[in-house]
């Protein structure tokens, strides 16, 4: 059984098209690049007009970037951009955020409760749990170690 | 300048993702599952911080930095409150990334129909 295994998966590795990893990681790197690039701009916005500072401007630009995400997404231009970009979309939090929008999109004809509320987060849990809970274990760690010293 | 080091330093986090997704071969899902978690460990070293101070949004965009800011609110509040904290404090810094996905997420359904 395992053999056979091992023997369908060369086999299914030789059909496999070859990926251009370098091709991907340019385009991953000029989207990726523009939209921190974009964010800069808001934070800068924000920092000019309102009383924010460098540390604490990240929150409000990431709200402004999942508000635009959300048009991106219903348009469906976001779709577009992520399958010429790759990661470059995928990473920013526009990514999380396009994974709960267009979740949340997508299920609305099961209805609002069940539909949308329950598959939301269907594709984007798995980063709040494994952030969560990584911080959490790193946190308890850090205070700890803080007691003693 | 900023916008140079913003440009420069996210679009490397972006090419880590890609280079997991593509030489790692792991789904989107796990991809950033892991920089979620890298993010964390690196502002439990202290790192990410400076990070932040020198690349702006090149290191508060990506999805590292939500990591980062649930490690520093847990901290914050541990501080404050001893190691409950830990616990209560856990999205004091980062709620703006949760909240606005739900509440875009929410009104997104209420206005666009699903296309296909």
């Amino acid at each position: 059984m395992a053999k056979e295994k091992t023997n369908y998966q060369k086999y299914e590795q030789k059909l496999e098209p070859k990926r251009p990893v370098l091709k991907n990681c340019i385009k991953a790197f000029i989207i990726g690049g523009l939209i921190c690039v974009f964010g800069q701009l808001i934070s800068t916005i924000y920092m000019y007009f309102f009383d924010f500072t460098e540390q604490t401007v990240g929150n409000p630009t990431v709200a402004t970037l999942i508000f635009i995400t959300m048009l991106l997404t219903g348009f469906g231009v976001y779709d577009k951009i992520a399958q010429f970009a790759g990661a470059g979309t995928a990473v920013p939090v526009t990514g999380f955020g396009n994974a709960v929008i267009s979740a949340a999109i997508e299920h609305r004809t099961e209805g609002f409760v069940q539909g949308v509320g329950g598959n939301m987060f269907k594709l984007a849990g798995s980063v709040i749990l494994f952030g969560v809970f990584s911080a959490f274990i790193i946190a308890l760690i850090k205070t700890i170690f803080s007691y003693w010293s | 300048m900023v916008f140079l080091w913003s440009f420069i330093v996210g679009g490397i986090i972006c090419v880590i993702g890609q280079l997991i997704l593509d030489v790692a071969k792991l789904t989107p899902g796990h991809t950033l599952s892991i920089l979620v978690v890298i993010g964390a460990i690196l502002n439990g070293f202290g790192l990410y911080e400076p990070l932040i101070d020198f690349a702006g949004a090149g290191a508060t965009v990506p999805i590292t930095s939500f990591g980062n800011s649930l490690v520093h609110g847990a901290l914050e509040e541990a501080e404050k409150h001893g190691l409950i904290g830990v616990i209560t404090g856990m999205f004091e810094v980062t709620s703006s990334g949760i909240s606005s996905a739900i509440i875009f997420g929410m009104i997104g359904a209420l206005i666009f129909k699903p296309k296909g």
